[in-house]
């Protein structure tokens, strides 16, 4: 008879892992989940599924509609407004691409050299989310307006006759032209795109940067092969984050453009509250949709970049 | 601490483990959101359950659906109207004539300033009047055209004339049978709005501005003349310029209209279609000269030295917003005692020293000339014959020409 207790039997290489608690929480995680599911089907699923049926519907607010698979709404809507939609690409993208080309200095910044400084840069990243975004695009109306002092600075350097040549201003003015809508897009998206770079940057070990330099990299090499490709997810979330909303985006035009910078969302409030078009409204809605869905699939699989945060 | 790494595991699954502990969390990967992107696109495609759905008819009976009337159990009417439309007092708090009408009545007003922009509310109320449902609103306040709408679709109730004496005997001539609702059986005018031309001397710069056909070809005024997006302002003026009567005019007068004003456009005369917002651009001077609303206008000028406006020769446009009473509401007979209210001449007086449209009721001078000596004598506020003989109203469209129009319209001012 021994007094002491078993001493536990050493852990045997192929002893079996821990098994999950039996079988009572097979269904948590489907409990988890149903919030979010439910969710998703009332305020997406069923307003995408209404949609789509009205896209292929024709009448008239008298006679009601009817679901008649029309389906040439698309066409139609496609071959008016496609001019629109070009329009809509192309400013989004040179919004991208800005907020890219101004953001990434700054997320770098904030991520290795900010010190003690870093919060209160972030606060101001994120600051101008405590207004709404409709007062400061209208305090861009102020900043751009043809007598201020922006647009008379920008006149006798020369720089407005150069953006005449490209077409992106007319006149001694930049309020109601393209550039002033892209810019517009560009300062109401920039923290969409500075955020998720700061996050990638911020993960990266600096010590990488430190062996770089044990490998004689100068600094630019160290930038291009270390931490530009580590800071992919970011780049990608980032433009992601910016290019979607800004497609669909009306508020920027509306305010600060002009009747030939009108984008695709403003097409579709106005055949929706003002033609009271419903059918061609829902009809560019699912093509700016398919339109989006696409470019991202394409843009993704070429960015060779796996993890997307 | 070590980490848990069973050999059973081949390396790929290792590696995703040792991210994912890394990460602190499942990452988001390419793969599975292009995973994700395409299964969303099976679905967008594979939807096949969408003849099911549909708008039903939005017409229901002709007259409007009287609901159960509430008013003399429920001392309470649901007044929704405009932002600054209404009286108010220096603490900014509360509406004078408002509270008069409740210490008179014993009813008590509910009054929210949630319409904005008509065509947005129409979008509001839409569902609940198409499906034949109290919108929460007993009274509300329309521009005309959208007002008329309404009363094509069957949505609002037919008034009471018994319960409206001063209303009927008050309402100014020119109000008082419009194409739309003739007789006022369905609706009363709250404010009139007239549309004119204003300019901001300083931008203007010497240039001299007397009607739209200067705004449209004075090469000048280039990028800096300003149009209004409500359709039947803009149009019409330009009817009114080219010497047609916007009150009866063919849909060749519109597209004639319409290929004047797109000329302006495709010189870049015009700079914009506003809103309300017109008035910074005016302000700022980045208008010179813009069509506009002659009640802001006053408000503009009296801020501003610089601002002014003026009456073209062929004249200029009259709309009207107007008192509805919508399907359904529960205090039919205390929204149509408020209406009533509002056309006394002393709280119609009262109400347009305040907010500086134009007043729709008879015999109000006297009475604002005592509250305020100007006002009174402001054509603006109330038109004189000189400028009644001016005004110009929209007509009525068919519900086939609204969509029409307005999508000519749509495509001129960009789409």
């Amino acid at each position: 008879m021994s007094t002491l207790t078993e001493a536990p039997p050493p852990l045997a290489p192929e002893a079996p892992e821990p098994k999950p608690p039996k079988r009572r929480g097979r269904w948590t995680p489907y409990w988890l989940l149903l919030p979010g599911i439910l969710w998703l089907l009332v305020f997406f699923a069923l307003p995408m599924i209404y949609q789509a049926s009205t896209s292929v519907q024709t009448g008239s607010l008298e006679e009601g509609y009817k679901v008649t698979w029309h389906f040439a709404t698309y066409w139609d809507a496609l071959s008016a407004y496609w001019p629109q939609f070009v329009r809509s690409v192309l400013y989004a993208g040179t919004a991208t691409i800005l907020c890219l080309l101004l953001g990434y200095p700054l997320a770098y910044l904030i991520a290795f050299r900010a010190g003690r400084w870093r919060n209160l840069i972030m606060i101001l990243v994120i600051a101008p989310f405590f207004t709404s975004f409709l007062i400061r695009t209208l305090a861009w109306k102020t900043i751009l307006a043809d007598g201020g002092p922006l647009v008379g600075a920008l006149d006798t350097l020369h720089v407005l006759d150069v953006t005449n040549w490209l077409g992106w201003t007319a006149g001694d003015r930049v309020l109601a032209t393209p550039l002033a809508v892209v810019c517009g897009l560009t300062y109401n998206f920039l923290p969409f795109m500075i955020l998720p770079l700061y996050t990638s940057l911020e993960r990266i070990d600096g010590r990488l940067h430190e062996a770089a330099g044990d490998l004689y990299a100068r600094p630019w090499t160290t930038f291009r092969k270390v931490t530009f490709p580590l800071s992919m997810p970011g780049v990608v979330s980032g433009t992601l984050l910016t290019f979607i909303p800004a497609t669909g985006d009306y508020v920027n035009a509306d305010l600060l453009g002009s009747t030939d910078t009108r984008m695709v969302g403003n097409v579709i409030q106005t055949q929706f509250l003002r033609v009271l078009d419903y059918p061609t409204a829902a009809a560019l809605s699912f093509i700016l949709m398919a339109a989006i869905l696409l470019m991202v699939t394409l843009y993704i699989r070429r960015s060779g970049t796996e993890d997307l945060v | 601490m070590e980490q848990y790494e069973p050999d059973r595991l081949s390396p790929a699954q290792v590696a995703a483990m040792r991210r994912s502990f890394r990460n602190g969390r499942a990452a988001l990967t390419r793969r599975s959101l292009l995973r994700a992107s395409a299964g969303g696109a099976l679905a967008a495609g594979g939807i096949g359950t969408l003849g099911a759905c549909g708008i039903p008819a939005a017409g229901q009976s002709q007259g409007g659906v009287p609901a159960q009337d509430h008013s003399a159990k429920e001392k309470t009417v649901n007044f929704s109207n405009w932002t600054e439309y209404m009286d108010v007092d220096d603490s900014g708090k509360h509406h004078p004539t408002l509270e008069q009408f409740t210490k008179r009545t014993g009813v008590k007003v509910k009054y929210t300033e949630d319409i904005n922009d008509n065509n947005e509310f129409f979008g509001k109320i839409k569902p609940q009047l198409a499906a034949g449902q109290d919108t929460g609103r007993d009274l509300i306040v329309l521009t005309d055209w959208l007002a008329g709408r309404l009363i094509r679709l069957g949505w609002v109730q037919k008034l009471d004339p018994s319960n409206l004496p001063h209303a009927y005997a008050n309402l100014s001539a020119q109000f008082r049978s419009p194409d739309w609702d003739p007789g006022r059986a369905y609706s009363y005018v709250w404010q009139g709005i007239s549309t004119v031309i204003a300019y901001n001397k300083k931008a203007l710069d010497g240039v001299e501005v007397k009607s739209i056909s200067d705004l449209l070809d004075n090469p000048r005024l280039k990028g800096r003349v300003g149009f209004l997006s409500e359709m039947r302002d803009s149009v019409g003026m330009t009817l009114l310029d080219m010497g047609k009567d916007p009150a009866d005019f063919t849909a060749d007068d519109y597209d004639a209209a319409i290929a004047r004003l797109q000329k302006a456009v495709d010189k870049g005369q015009i700079r914009r279609f506003t809103g309300n917002d017109y008035t910074s651009d005016l302000t700022s001077g980045d208008f010179a000269a813009c069509v506009a609303w002659a009640g802001d206008v006053v408000q503009l000028k009296a801020d501003s030295p610089d601002i002014d406006f003026l009456i073209p020769d062929s004249g200029y446009m009259t709309s009207t917003d107007n008192l509805l009473i919508p399907n359904k509401a529960r205090h039919k007979t205390n929204a149509e005692r408020l209406i009533d209210f509002y056309y006394e001449p002393k709280p119609a007086a009262e109400l347009a020293a305040y907010i500086n449209y134009v007043c729709p009721v008879d015999g109000v001078k006297a009475e604002l000339a005592k509250i305020d000596e100007d006002a009174a004598n402001n054509p603006l506020i109330i038109p004189d014959k000189a400028m009644a003989a001016k005004s110009h109203a929209f007509r009525s469209l068919s519900s086939k020409e609204e969509t029409e129009f307005e999508e000519k319209f749509a495509k001129l001012t960009g789409a």
